[in-house]
């Protein structure tokens, strides 16, 4: 199965990449980490994000846009960075998760979710949106 | 509650570690089976230890000192019990212990290419390729006998008899269980890749309804691919295989209909190709490529995926290139199928005449004798040719040789479309 393995924002986190001491082992540590999930054959992708100072939101309401620039203020429900993993499952996903270095200076979170797959879409969509859904993913194709 | 919990993370734990630790265990003791016994005490021993004491940091660690605990005190027994047949009344104490130290030893080593020996040995050629995909999966994959024998539609009897048959001929056989270098690699090598696209193919060509452990067969070896280009990063057809797969394994949920039924490959809905796994196909071509195996016939096969994966449409396929890959293909890895596709792709690419020339070398082949795709590429060709009446005969011809009750609907329908 495959699933989005989430690094949680902090404090540390928001404030953007600093060239300390703690950021470059954490650098090494998580190196290391991700040769491991390589060298198991379970990661697939993964990168980090900015801070939300960077991002924007657009807030829906009925026919209503409004564009909210960051930064955001719940903190530890931001994303800082993602992996994508192939598991047997999700016990799995939950210890190599627990091997991970703490990706944060003080206290951190990280999130495990599985993806859709074809399945769980099907019995959800309609023919007609399955259509449309193939025909955007179709256009968004890299070639 | 607690307790079933933590029951299941040491389970899990011991899923993720099993692999390196019988290949650990297998190098000290130089018997696969043995070492498997040795793996399944230390499982016993955290499941005693761990409810009490929580998860130890380094499991695969704690894993490997218990197991090696007990392989020593085992050795220590045997050595007692031959020092009493001996009679000879040394004292014990006062004598150097070396294999026990030498078992020491050999765990404190570097154990990087543990694994990858124990990949090498499971598939060793000394092995038949469906015993080599058996105990692969077992050991490396840690799948059940159960799980093996469903996943390759056998009985649990069966495999039960094969793993261990193997286990006892590579015991026999007295390996090392060392990765092989030098020109000795390339032949391992090729025994290795030819199992993990063994069990890819079982996967892949499990059809709707089946146990779902066989489709669960092509991520484990997409799983073993990765692994493998991982340990070997500079062995192109490990590369080539691995983008082989993940080109493959990026259809599989465009080729099955809603009601079950298979879709061919020009008529799969594009936008259900899984992206993620082409561009990583598509990446490790290139690595196989940039290591100058573009020739090789994993990188070849890939490549021709990677023409139909590249592919917005089915018509903007570049059948001039295919054409021209399997001209490569057939010189590398000779076969009557090869020879086939290789017609169809020039008839793609240069028209019907083409691939009517070519067909007509290869139509006398006996193993194509009865293969119901050969007239079918036959009839399209003369049907593209207009010629119409000779068309409608090789599609009949087609209907008759396939079992698959879909096609030969499709063929029949082709057949009745010459009549004009």
């Amino acid at each position: 199965m495959r699933v989005m393995v989430m690094v949680k924002a902090t404090k540390d986190s928001e404030e953007g990449l600093k060239p300390t001491a703690d950021t470059a082992e954490m650098f090494v540590a998580m190196g290391k980490f991700n040769e491991e999930l390589v060298n198991a054959g379970i990661m697939l992708s993964g990168d980090g994000l900015k801070p939300s100072s960077q991002g924007k939101r657009v807030a829906f309401d009925g026919p209503s846009r409004t564009v909210i620039d960051g930064p955001f203020a719940e903190t530890r429900e931001l994303v800082a960075g993602y992996w994508i993993w192939e598991v047997k499952d999700m016990a799995e996903a939950v210890e190599w998760v627990k091997r991970c270095p703490n990706p944060m200076p003080g206290p951190s979170e990280i999130e495990i979710r599985p993806f859709y797959e074809m399945a769980d879409l099907a019995e959800a969509m309609p023919p007609e949106a399955t259509e449309i859904h193939d025909r955007v993913r179709d256009k968004i194709k890299d070639r | 509650m607690a307790a079933t919990e933590t029951h299941q993370a040491i389970e899990t734990v011991f899923r993720i570690e099993q692999a390196r630790l019988i290949a650990g265990l297998a190098r000290m003791v130089r018997d696969v089976g043995r070492a498997e016994e040795l793996a399944q005490d230390a499982l016993v021993a955290a499941l005693a230890d761990w409810p009490k004491t929580g998860v130890p940091d380094k499991p695969g660690a704690w894993l490997m000192a218990a197991a090696k605990r007990r392989a020593i005190d085992a050795l220590r027994r045997d050595k007692m019990q031959a020092k009493k047949h001996d009679e000879i009344g040394r004292d014990l104490e006062g004598e150097r212990d070396t294999s026990v130290e030498d078992l020491e030893g050999a765990l404190d080593d570097d154990l990087g290419d543990e694994l990858l020996g124990l990949i090498f040995t499971a598939c060793h050629p000394v092995l038949s390729p469906e015993a080599r995909a058996a105990l692969t999966l077992r050991l490396i994959g840690g799948l059940t006998t159960d799980e093996i024998a469903r996943a390759f539609l056998s009985n649990e009897t069966t495999i039960a008899q094969r793993i261990v048959r193997a286990k006892k001929t590579l015991r026999d056989a007295g390996l090392s269980f060392e990765v092989p270098r030098g020109q000795e690699r390339a032949a391992r090598l090729a025994s290795v890749l030819e199992v993990i696209y063994l069990i890819f193919n079982e996967g892949y060509a499990a059809t709707a309804g089946e146990d779902l452990i066989r489709p669960s067969l092509c991520a484990e070896a997409q799983r073993l691919g990765r692994i493998l280009a991982a340990a070997l990063p500079d062995e192109s057809e490990v590369f080539g295989l691995l983008a082989l797969m993940e080109i493959q394994a990026s259809r599989l949920g465009a080729r099955t209909a809603p009601d079950g039924s298979f879709v061919s490959l020009m008529e799969q809905n594009r936008a259900r190709w899984d992206q993620l796994l082409i561009r990583r196909g598509l990446a490790a071509l290139e690595r196989a490529e940039a290591l100058g195996g573009a020739d090789g016939p994993y990188a070849l096969q890939a490549a021709l995926a990677a023409c139909h994966a590249r592919a917005r449409k089915a018509e903007d396929t570049d059948w001039k290139r295919i054409a021209s890959l399997y001209d490569t293909l057939r010189e590398v890895m000779p076969s009557p199928v090869v020879d086939l596709n290789r017609a169809v792709a020039h008839s793609m690419a240069f028209g019907p005449e083409a691939g009517l020339t070519l067909i007509g070398g290869i139509e006398q082949a006996a193993t194509l004798h009865s293969y119901a795709p050969l007239p079918a590429a036959k009839g399209d060709f003369l049907f593209r040719a207009g010629r119409l009446a000779e068309a409608k005969t090789e599609f009949e011809r087609a209907a008759v040789l396939t079992c698959n009750e879909r096609e030969k609907a499709f063929l029949l329908k082709r057949a009745a479309a010459c009549d004009g």
